[in-house]
């Protein structure tokens, strides 16, 4: 499940307090504010300039360099697709077709129930066990078509 | 029977659970509940067995015993056949370790992985743990540099460069301080050794860069950890907490002079910060680009300090090393590839895992006799070896030796050990195109040849598959691979070509498609 917080400066303020004392803490900052607010607010770009003594275009470069932080709030859940070579040999193209007709959505797209956000990946490092998916922090292996119907049926991704 | 203690063993690496072993780990609790059985759940590393897990063992007088794969329906029935004393069942294989998979393997690196409990600094110990640590405790940096460089260590990340020779130069720097770094940013398809050892092995790591931390005199480490291995990172702070708690970490490490501080960071989905220098960026909290070198990392590395930047295999084979001395670790492989390789069978095979064996081993023996051929039952058409940057190789080079040289004589590379398979269904050409995109999502930006070579490559590929000039266009791939070859700041544009030329080279026919066979699919 995503945390998706609305945005506060006051919390804000305090993760970037939290991890003050680190050297190079801006990755870390940052993947803790995207913990709490589901993504890397627009807000928070001039804050952490502020705090941190960088300049706008310091924070926004990092923040836009990495696939993993978001700039918009995901759905309650988040569904990773792996798109590298080990899946490939396996036929995930032919899962991620299935996903995308299922959920009706395409890569960096959140369904219409808010329920998924759907996002490729390159490799989770489950290569033996492809085609691999990760839905939110739990990593599955072996996924078809009816696997996947199967995962999403279950209560824990509701 | 029921008074006695049993001991069971379910894995908790992430492939494992991937395919449903905390399910099963709950099934097996509940059921020993349910027959007032008293038992005990381990939940070790994985042995390596992927196409086995979860694979349950038990412990009997005679070892341990072996069930794969084991679901939670199957539970019942195992209880039935009295599985918790290694009684027989359909699901059972004996004696783990008569395997063949896992009998024939030569286990140094992997040694203690899916044996002990992870997490728990006792059973490392009671397996040889911290052995090379206290042996170098005993011996001066220029000792433990000396070990390292005497065993043939190269670096397992891909490069292959000596560690010795690079732990000296970092030694022989003069700094106020020093850093040690694990890229343990294992991104490239078909591997995931890295993760396997910091999930059932994490104080293997940690021993293994406090012994890099003494030998150079650096007070602090880091292990730069991808996002998309969440299991990994856990266990990795997990066991670093236990080992300050143990004093393996931190202040006067067990009563010597000697400090090291040790933290995991989590990059942010960018495959080029496995590139070192792309590393070291992004752990000093920037854009994982890309920096010109030299100078050297050793020289000016994280924080423009003299740094050791070591892959997690590379670093889990150190306490080995110091364990049991250079010549032990180099008595195994073959010319100056020496000691053994992590090889990870991945994609499209019927047993696919970890086979940790000694360099000369041939890619044949890895797929067929490990192996066991395609998943899919198909013939193999294609393997590509070493990562996305990897060559894509035939069965005609099937006979080739793993060693680092051999491979480079056949423009491939033995790279971080994974090899990924492809059944006669594959259109080598779609492959080719995938290496570029895969390099215009992933390349840094910062040098021309790569940032915008891929993009180009992409296009020209989209061409070639829809058969439009397909001469004149294979003509303009050639020419962009040289340019992307000879221009490029790093491996990532330099190497791109390399999936693209051997798919070319050993599989022309994918490329030479016109738009009547096009039309025609």
């Amino acid at each position: 499940m995503n945390a998706r917080s609305p945005w506060s400066a006051e919390r804000a303020a305090s993760i970037v307090d939290a991890h003050r004392h680190l050297r190079g803490n801006l990755l870390p900052i940052l993947h803790a504010l995207q913990e709490e607010f589901g993504c890397i607010d627009e807000e928070a770009i001039p804050l952490l300039a502020h705090e941190l003594n960088l300049s706008r275009a310091d924070v926004h470069g990092v923040v836009s360099f990495y696939h993993e932080f978001r700039r918009s709030r995901p759905g309650r859940h988040t569904i990773k697709v792996c798109r590298a070579e080990a899946c490939q040999s396996m036929n995930a193209d032919g899962l991620i077709d299935h996903i995308r007709r299922r959920l009706k959505v395409d890569f960096h797209e959140t369904t219409a129930d808010d329920a998924f956000t759907l996002e490729p990946v390159f490799c989770l490092g489950n290569c033996a066990l492809a085609p691999a998916v990760m839905v939110d922090e739990t990593l599955h292996g072996r996924v078809d078509a009816r696997r996947f119907d199967a995962i999403l049926a279950t209560g824990a991704v509701r | 029977m029921s008074q006695s203690l049993h001991t069971v063993f379910v894995p908790r690496d992430a492939a494992a659970l991937s395919v449903g072993a905390d399910a099963v780990a709950a099934a097996i609790r509940a059921e020993a509940t349910k027959r007032g059985l008293l038992l005990r759940i381990v939940r070790n590393g994985s042995r390596g067995m992927l196409w086995l897990e979860p694979l349950v063992e038990v412990e009997t007088p005679e070892g341990r015993v072996a069930y794969g794969p084991v679901s939670a329906d199957d539970v019942p029935g195992l209880f039935d056949a009295g599985f918790v004393d290694g009684g027989n069942h359909p699901l059972c294989h004996g004696p783990t370790e008569a395997i063949p998979y896992f009998a024939k393997q030569e286990r140094l690196t992997f040694a203690r992985c899916g044996i002990i409990d992870p997490l728990s600094v006792e059973d490392y110990r009671l397996h040889g743990g911290f052995r090379g640590l206290e042996r170098a405790l005993a011996m001066t940096p220029a000792e433990i540099v000396n070990e390292v460089t005497d065993s043939g260590l190269r670096g397992r990340g891909g490069a292959g460069f000596p560690t010795g020779i690079k732990w000296k130069t970092v030694l022989d720097a003069k700094a106020d301080e020093k850093f040690i770094c694990c890229n343990a940013d294992e991104g490239d398809s078909g591997t995931f050794a890295d993760r396997m050892i910091m999930e059932g092995d994490p104080f293997c790591l940690i021993e293994g860069m406090t012994i890099a931390a003494f030998a150079v005199g650096a007070r602090q480490g880091y292990i730069y950890i991808r996002s998309e291995y969440p299991h990994a990172v856990a266990t990795m702070r997990e066991a670093i907490r236990l080992a300050y708690d143990e004093r393996w970490l931190g202040d006067e490490i067990h009563g010597t002079d000697h400090s090291f501080h040790l933290e995991v960071r989590v990059g942010a989905g960018a495959y080029i910060c496995g590139e070192e220098t792309s590393m070291l960026e992004s752990l000093e909290g920037k854009r994982g680009t890309v920096r010109a070198k030299p100078p050297l990392p050793a020289l000016e590395g994280l924080f423009g300090k003299p740094t050791i930047v070591n892959n997690v295999l590379s670093l889990t084979s150190v306490p080995v090393i110091l364990d049991k001395g250079a010549a032990y670790y180099r008595d195994f492989g073959v010319g100056r590839s020496r000691g053994t390789l992590a090889f990870q069978l991945a994609g499209n095979i019927r047993h696919g895992g970890i086979v940790e064996k000694a360099f000369g081993v041939t890619l044949h023996e890895l797929l067929y006799d490990f192996g066991g051929g395609t998943l899919t039952g198909r013939p193999i058409r294609a393997v590509q070896a070493g990562g996305p940057l990897g060559a894509y190789l035939p069965p005609a080079l099937f006979d080739l030796p793993k060693d680092y040289e051999a491979f480079a004589a056949a423009e491939a590379m033995v790279g971080h050990g994974g090899i990924v398979v492809f059944d006669d269904s594959v259109d080598m050409a779609r492959q080719a195109r995938f290496a570029m995109e895969f390099c215009a999502a992933e390349s840094c930006g910062k040098c021309t040849p790569c940032r915008i070579g891929a993009v180009r490559g992409v296009e020209v590929m989209d061409r070639i598959l829809a058969g439009q000039r397909v001469e004149e266009n294979l003509t303009l791939l050639q020419d962009l691979c040289e340019v992307m070859t000879d221009g490029s700041l790093c491996a990532m544009g330099g190497m791109t070509p390399i999936p693209v030329r051997s798919a070319l080279k050993h599989f022309p026919e994918d490329f030479l498609r016109g738009p009547a066979a096009i039309a025609a699919e």
